[in-house]
């Protein structure tokens, strides 16, 4: 097949498919087309070292651009889609025939869902915005890319009192680089515990350590408006009528798949926007489509054979890998994705791990603890007992030994 | 082929350990070692574990 391959989207998944197709042997054209202006790099020092101001921009490109075989069109996204013709149209108006797509678009930052309560004033008699508070308010911020990473670093320097909303990873990475920061960090969530997937005994244990580290949590309410003064934020205000101080907010609420350009096209999207997928990545309404990263929704053996979307680094960089080497095979010759999904998350001195689904689970049991060390081994099981994940404090070994012993079972299985 | 990883980056994720497991080890106290004249036909293992690593601190030496 000599043919072009085109690849919407630049980040790890599109840059690993790009580098996968070549390996595998595609001697035609790859494009590889990026909405943003930025040379691909890696995430997760976004909210981390990049906000701390231990990393630059360019700490984060990845290696190997040099020697990448592919066209590198940034800065402007593929907008639409004629499967039956093998083109997509840049924005701008360009269009690009392909042989294989490969979409790893990525996600966008969810706004928040529309507040549950507002009210047209205060009785401290400051202005109040009812509704939700959105990234065009003065003051409000989300995190997904480099330029929303320059921003909220910016807003971090100048700021005494941030306030979150969503307690998810991206949060509780945000409180715990902010608190290190010196800012008075105060950390929302809607739910009762933070990181919700892990379950309520590990959630306990991530609340109390950002506590121990100085965090305001408010766990268990939601968001109504902001109260601002002389157009600058001032405080968020909560659905108990309570107002939490903050001249910064970063709205963490979760991700939203980047298909709107699928939508009137006869590719498959799932009701969450994920691209309906088999097991080897590939659309299921055209052959010459694959699908890598978050946008992806395939069939995990792991998850009982129901199709689940990931939005882990991890899985990024082995969907790209895969979908660059299955778009130069024929559908009948493509390869199962069916690694356990695999994640971490720095807070503090905590490394936090995780492999599988623990989501999932029927129940999250600590089998180990070893204080000294913060460390900690959590499985996750099933109704039957059996592993279907598991999570690690500060214990790297232990988790790796778990993601072989699930494998195993996904290869058995 | 010398691998060459910048143990100032390592967070002892593992990714590479699960790659190429005749190559990288993760001790009892997390901490990485790893052999630094691997065999030629090792290279596509390490390739992935250079790939794979979410630190990019893993450098093929030719």
């Amino acid at each position: 097949m000599a043919s072009r391959i085109v690849i919407a989207g630049a980040g790890l998944a599109g840059l690993r498919a790009a580098q996968a197709a070549r390996a595998a042997g595609h001697e035609g054209e790859i494009v590889l087309v990026g909405d943003e202006p930025h040379a691909p790099y890696t995430r997760p020092p976004l909210s981390k070292q990049l906000l701390a101001g231990e990393q630059t921009a360019a700490d984060c490109t990845f290696p190997g651009l040099d020697t990448l075989q592919a066209e590198l069109r940034l800065g402007a996204p593929v907008v639409g889609i004629d499967p039956a013709v093998h083109a997509v149209t840049l924005d701008g108006g360009e269009a690009l025939d392909y042989a294989r797509l490969i979409v790893a678009t990525g996600c966008r930052a969810r706004p928040l869902p529309t507040a549950a309560v507002a009210r047209a004033s205060r009785p401290d008699g400051t202005a109040l915005s009812p509704g939700v508070p959105s990234v065009r308010d003065p003051g409000v911020h989300t995190l997904r890319d480099l330029d929303d990473a320059h921003r909220l670093a910016a807003a971090l320097s100048s700021t005494t009192h941030l306030a979150i909303v969503g307690a998810g990873f991206l949060g509780c990475e945000v409180a715990a680089t902010a608190r290190a920061r010196g800012l008075e960090v105060t950390l929302i969530d809607i739910a009762a515990q933070p990181l919700p997937p892990l379950g309520p005994v590990l959630g306990a244990r991530i609340a109390q350590l950002h506590r121990e580290h100085g965090v305001a949590l408010r766990l268990g309410v939601g968001v109504a408006g902001t109260t601002s003064e002389h157009g600058r934020l001032t405080g968020v205000a909560l659905t108990d009528g309570t107002t939490v101080e903050a001249d910064h907010l970063l709205v963490a609420v979760g991700a939203l798949p980047n298909t709107e350009f699928l939508a009137d096209s006869a590719i498959e999207l799932a009701l969450d926007g994920g691209i309906v997928c088999d097991a080897t990545l590939t659309s299921v309404s055209d052959p010459d489509v694959l699908a890598a990263g978050d946008v992806a929704a395939w069939p995990h053996p792991g998850a009982g054979g129901e199709r689940v979307r990931v939005e882990h680094w991890t899985t990024a960089a082995e969907h790209g890998r895969l979908a660059g080497a299955n778009a130069v095979r024929e559908p009948g010759e493509r390869i199962a994705h069916v690694a356990p999904p695999y994640f971490w998350s720095d807070q503090y001195d905590l490394k936090l791990q995780s492999v599988g689904f623990p989501a999932r689970a029927a129940r999250i049991e600590i089998v180990d603890t070893e204080a000294s060390r913060g460390r900690l081994a959590a499985e996750a099981l099933d109704d039957n007992g059996r592993l279907v994940g598991a999570v690690t404090f500060n214990h790297a070994r232990r988790l790796a030994d778990y993601r072989r012993r699930l494998a195993a079972d996904t290869v058995a299985a | 082929m010398k691998v060459h990883v910048d143990m100032n980056l390592c967070q002892s994720h593992g990714e590479c350990v699960l790659a190429a497991p005749d190559v990288f080890e993760l001790g009892d106290d997390d901490v990485l070692t790893w052999v630094q004249d691997a065999d030629e036909s090792q290279r596509a293992e390490v390739q992935e574990a250079v790939d794979v690593c979410p630190m990019m601190a893993i450098r093929i030496e030719d």
